[in-house]
């Protein structure tokens, strides 16, 4: 972490750093090829967002004596005819087959749906791609609060920058509803209530997984993880902070920090909060006092 | 229908002559004043860029004066400029305001649909008229510019330096009040005359290229009016973007005025391969070009997280290197103090100075 933030321009946003810091770490070990692809838009007609698309850039411009670069676009906004050709590509460099190339995609997206149904059962994607390696994982504990919890996956997921939020609230007692668990459709059906489609694919997730939750009743209330220096999500947050303005809401922005104890305290007022609405309700007394 | 819409620059003088003469009510926002970016940054969210907060104030202020129509352009991102008349109506939406907004977008550029769209508006526009009021207005943005121009040309070189500023000041407000071409052309004419007049001294001038975000370079309060900074300085400023030349690029598609955006594009490469929203690569490819025309020093201005312009500065650090110029990234956010960026400007274009007698003296 202390290595990228060193590479990298002060504005830049919190997981760029941290990426920076794996490409140092990565590039003194006497590799052949360095995989950085330009990933500009996975999903058509929309975008991840402009930092992924000056990655390679950026990288080469932060980090002297770096391995040669294989910066592949991946651009599917208008057509995907290319991704194949691509992949093919980039297989060759490796002197496989054509065939073999093929077979080894084909392979990949199978395990990656594999991959995609477990993190669908409730266990967070890294978690996914650890039973997936072969490795046991428990996450059912006694719980009582159902809250679900948005981000962008490569920050979520990460335990440095997200600072282990997931695991610490499961370790408060609750259920954590994590937006690969819900069902894509109701997902986008939510997303395309809004009045102007969202341009950014991970954007456009978290405000649909957020209207979807919303209206579910067994979600005790939602966290956004945020980071600072975040361009979309400083509007996405700020509309799904303005559309659930009657629901138990916390938006959480990460950032170099090191200490944890102002995060643990605001999740922990968090969740004292929702257990006592919850028994409020239910000696029916109205919720405002 | 009282219309208002969101300031850039001097941009207000065109389109207020555009819907004007669609027979529209037009209410402008007030100029930007410390209150506009005070209402802005009170009721937006706190990371957003700078031009967005600056647009809500423009709109409270308007719709305060009596507007009830708003005008915002839209895009297709991945910029977040193409967001910002969503988070804007729900904003002001939730402040209770009532008011319709109109959002003219242009889908992959297409200047047909921009021009229906902005049609649409008018009441009882004939097709004729409509072009006639198009074309009006085009000729006073660039009679605006002329204007800009010339200021950025004599104000490094005037010892009567406020006095320029007055003389300039007095030209737009011309040129606003201006009622048909003669006028505007006339009003240009005395302003361009009058700059010239101004004494001058003989000194030695740096040239500077000023790169960067659209708005944050034209709208002068965005950027606490640092072009004049320099220029009192005794240092000419180039911008990288002019408006004429922005609409010329991406609404006309380049078809009224020679453009070189695509050499621009060009010379972004190596260092920036890619698109990356924005202006971040034409922000590289000027400074490219800024460094290969024999600029003294580049200053590239953005508003604070801005993602185009994060990724143009990471890269202009190889550039300024490789061609050899000296760079400074200003980020503009809620400040209000200017003495920090001032100081920051002076030593930069006294470092500018000094490297040149150095390198007379080595010759």
């Amino acid at each position: 972490m202390d290595r990228g933030i060193e590479a990298a321009v002060d504005e830049t946003c919190f997981p760029l750093k941290v990426f920076l810091g794996h490409v140092r770490e990565l590039a003194d070990q006497n590799l052949n090829y360095l995989f950085i692809p330009r990933l500009v838009s996975i999903e058509s007609k929309s975008y991840i967002c402009p930092k992924f698309m000056g990655v390679p850039d950026i990288v080469r411009a932060a980090i002297p004596h770096l391995p040669p670069i294989l910066d592949t676009i991946i651009d599917i906004s208008k057509t995907d005819k290319y991704l194949k050709n691509d992949i093919i590509k980039v297989g060759r460099l490796f002197n496989a087959r054509d065939k073999h190339i093929r077979q080894a995609y084909h392979h990949a997206c199978q395990e990656l749906k594999f991959c995609r149904a477990l993190a669908g059962q409730g266990c967070t994607m890294a978690e996914a791609i650890k039973i997936w390696e072969g490795e046991n994982i428990d996450i059912s504990s006694e719980t009582d609060l159902k809250i679900g919890v948005l981000g962008h996956g490569y920050s979520l997921y990460d335990e440095s920058i997200s600072m282990n939020i997931i695991n610490r609230l499961r370790n408060m007692g609750c259920k954590v509803l994590l937006p690969e668990a819900l069902e894509r459709l109701s997902v986008e059906t939510e997303a395309a209530t809004m009045p102007k489609r969202v341009f950014w694919t991970l954007g456009r997730k978290m405000v649909g997984s957020a209207l979807h939750m919303a209206k579910r009743d067994d979600v005790d209330g939602i966290i956004y993880v945020a980071c600072f220096g975040c361009g979309p999500d400083s509007m996405i947050g700020e509309i799904i902070e303005r559309k659930l303005r009657d629901q138990a809401f916390m938006l959480i922005t990460i950032d170099e920090h090191t200490g944890e104890n102002g995060l643990v305290t605001r999740l922990e007022a968090f969740c004292d909060m929702l257990r006592r609405r919850a028994v409020v309700c239910e000696n029916n007394l109205p919720a405002h006092g | 229908m009282k219309i208002t819409f969101p300031h850039m620059g001097n941009m207000h003088i065109a389109i207020k002559s555009l819907l004007e003469g669609l027979r529209l009510e037009v209410i402008p926002p007030p100029p930007i004043s410390k209150k506009t970016l005070e209402l802005g940054i009170k009721h937006s969210p706190e990371f957003a860029c700078m031009p967005l907060k600056i647009n809500i104030g423009n709109f409270i202020e308007a719709l305060d004066r009596g507007a009830d129509t708003i005008i915002m352009a839209g895009g297709w991102g991945p910029c977040r400029f193409g967001y910002y008349a969503q988070v804007e109506r729900e904003i002001l939406n939730d402040l209770g305001y009532k008011f319709n907004m109109v959002v003219l977008e242009a889908p992959d550029s297409k200047l047909s649909e921009l021009l229906k769209q902005i049609k649409a508006l008018g009441e009882n526009v004939s097709f004729w008229e409509f072009i006639r009021t198009v074309k009006y207005a085009w000729h006073k943005l660039n009679a605006v510019e002329e204007l800009e121009r010339k200021l950025e040309h004599i104000l490094p070189r005037t010892t009567e330096k406020d006095k320029a500023e007055q003389i300039y000041e007095q030209g737009l407000v011309n040129i606003d009040k201006a009622r048909n071409r003669n006028e505007v052309d006339k009003a240009v004419v005395i302003n361009l005359e009058a700059m010239d007049k101004l004494p001058r001294h003989g000194g030695q001038i740096l040239k500077i290229g000023l790169i960067g975000e659209i708005y944050t370079i034209l709208e002068p309060s965005a950027n606490y009016n640092i072009a004049n900074y320099i220029a009192r300085l005794n240092a000419e400023v180039t911008r990288s973007i002019y408006t004429s030349e922005w609409v010329n690029d991406h609404l006309l598609g380049g078809l009224v005025k020679k453009s070189n955006h695509r050499y621009i594009l060009k010379t972004s490469k190596p260092y920036l391969n890619y698109a990356v929203g924005g202006h971040g690569r034409e922000t590289v490819g000027n400074a490219v070009n800024f460094a290969r025309e024999k600029y003294d020093g580049i200053v590239q201005i953005g508003p604070l997280t801005c993602m185009p312009e994060i990724v143009a500065q990471s890269v202009l650090g190889q550039v300024s290197s490789k061609e050899n110029i000296p760079c400074m990234t200003l980020w503009f956010d809620e400040h209000s103090g200017t003495a920090g960026i001032n100081t920051r400007l002076e030593a930069f274009i006294d470092m500018l100075r000094r490297k040149g007698v150095q390198q007379a003296v080595a010759l």
